[in-house]
């Protein structure tokens, strides 16, 4: 039997916007949940004073520390890196076999526990270079962590770009360079800010392999070789021994402030950089 | 006179298949070459082996010679990048890069290393000039290039190769898509511009290679069959294949 297309077509809405609500309210129920149990902790006082106590009183300044330092090591080092590789494999090597495995690989990368990472940091970083619980190993692990994603967001932004404005660069006497750097980078530029967003909020919200690479001292950091705790560590901490359940939900509820934070500038960044070209 | 392009015994192959067969002319100086045919004649893949850009795909490969001004332009020690600087190129769809128009026109010259102000503007509005768009333009440069018509566009193009002040102009079917005022006024610009370039224009319509083309060049399935000047190819062709073209009997 054939269902009259009028009751397909009111179906189909149906399930598809039942979908996004429900996945709309899902997601809006945990951030008002953690920002109704946080939000009454959080204040001045509460950012901006070290925890006493193993975190049973005082504020999350240190972790605060912790939490821009170990995301901002980790972009400025596998940004770069990252950029660079996608563009290689995208512009400056034809698609073989080779490319393809490199690619698989990547994917297979960005698809591994984070702990996995974590482990893989401890020995490497840790113990074998000997840098020890530090904001410098765990910069470095998640730098390792997020380097598959910012290579294929950023494979993907720069094939998105147009190859007809390839071939007008080219065929104005420029070389495959000064393509690049004139105009596939430019027009892949909001693309790839994506994959630095992405990236950063994984850094942020990071825990296991944190943990296990730059410790979870909450002494302020000196410098790059002291262990240093982030707020999801911290969170992560005070949650899982009992400590402040309070506490916790304020750095849970700060936590969530921040990644808005950091995502709404992007996206205004982003909007600008776009306007400016169009 | 010397030919500013001598192309002897061209084959070109794409992954395989001969696209291009045993292909020698002459393209003199300062003249409209129009170059017709139907469609996978071969025409495109012609024009792009004279600036090299087939070589920036996979699969392309070509035998014999293509002599600019005496050098062969596919020797071991020849810069594709100079090359490109030489002999500009128009393709069919109109593309504006994404910036503004006179950044879409410095473009090139800033490849070329050049800085001072004065100077790029200068070519703007000479090239925008000789493109006869300037008047419609003049007073949004900082406009993005995007927002232009199709017809405009594709002027800005022409404009954009003029900037770099080459020797040949090649343009693949460059009205194509564009409705007959702005075809008109590439024409007259071509038509001007002939003076002081070598221009070949690959078009697949047929009255504008009669109306300013000087020479003619009628390519099929891969073949140059013939060449002359351009009343002789329309009135008094020599290949019965020529004829049944330009009188629109097939193609």
């Amino acid at each position: 039997m054939r269902i009259r297309p009028r009751y397909t077509q009111w179906l189909a809405v149906t399930i598809l916007g039942g979908a996004t609500i429900l996945t709309l309210a899902v997601l809006v129920f945990i951030i008002v949940f953690v920002l109704e149990k946080g939000l009454p902790v959080v204040n001045f006082g509460f950012l901006f004073t070290n925890a006493e106590d193993m975190g049973r009183a005082g504020g999350i300044f240190t972790t605060l520390i912790g939490t821009i330092v170990l995301p901002l090591l980790a972009i400025i080092v596998a940004a770069p890196l990252g950029i660079s590789t996608a563009v290689y494999l995208t512009e400056y090597t034809v698609e073989t076999r080779a490319t393809k495995i490199i690619r698989f690989g990547t994917d297979c990368l960005a698809g591994i526990p984070s702990i996995i990472f974590g482990l893989f940091g401890f020995i490497f970083f840790v113990t074998t270079l000997g840098l020890g619980w530090s904001i410098l190993s765990g910069g470095l692990t998640l730098a390792v962590m997020i380097l598959p994603t910012i290579i294929r967001t950023t494979e993907e932004a720069v094939k998105a770009v147009p190859k007809s404005y390839r071939q007008v660069s080219f065929s104005l006497g420029a070389t495959r360079w000064q393509t690049v750097k004139r105009v596939i980078l430019p027009n892949a530029l909001p693309g790839i800010l994506t994959g630095i967003m992405l990236g950063i909020g994984r850094s942020i919200g990071e825990t296991a392999a944190v943990i296990f690479t730059a410790g979870s001292s909450l002494r302020m950091p000196s410098s790059v070789f002291d262990s240093t705790r982030t707020m999801a560590v911290h969170f992560y901490i005070l949650a899982r021994e009992g400590i402040s359940s309070e506490n916790a939900y304020g750095t849970a509820a700060t936590l969530i402030i921040a990644v808005l934070a950091i995502n709404l500038t992007a996206y205004w960044m982003m909007g600008r950089f776009i306007a400016k070209r169009s | 006179m010397d030919a500013k392009f001598d192309i002897q015994d061209l084959n070109v192959y794409w992954d395989g298949n001969l696209l291009l067969k045993k292909v020698s002319l002459k393209i003199p100086f300062c003249q409209i070459l129009g170059v017709i045919g139907p469609a996978g004649s071969g025409k495109t893949t012609f024009i792009r082996s004279l600036d090299r850009m087939n070589e920036l795909e996979p699969g392309f490969k070509m035998e014999g010679r293509i002599l600019l001004d005496g050098e062969d332009i596919y020797a071991p020690g020849y810069d594709a990048v100079t090359l490109r600087k030489k002999v500009g190129m128009v393709f069919a769809l109109p593309v504006a890069l994404p910036m503004s128009i006179y950044e879409n026109i410095v473009y090139g010259p800033r490849l070329a290393g050049i800085r001072n102000h004065d100077q790029l503007g200068g070519l703007v509005e000479q090239s925008l000039q000789a493109a006869f768009m300037w008047d419609e333009v003049k007073d949004r440069l900082e406009m993005s290039g995007l927002r232009l018509s199709g017809g405009q566009q594709q002027r800005l193009c022409l404009a954009r190769v003029l900037a770099m002040e080459p020797e040949v102009i090649l343009l693949d079917e460059p009205c194509s898509g564009l409705d007959p005022i702005s075809t008109a006024k590439i024409e007259e610009a071509l038509t001007a511009l002939k003076k002081k370039y070598t221009i070949i224009l690959v078009t697949n319509n047929t009255k504008q290679a009669a109306r300013i083309a000087d020479q003619t060049a009628f390519f099929l399935m891969g073949e140059l069959i013939e060449i002359g000047p351009t009343d002789r190819i329309f009135t008094a062709p020599i290949h019965k294949q020529t004829d049944d073209y330009v009188t629109g009997r097939f193609g």
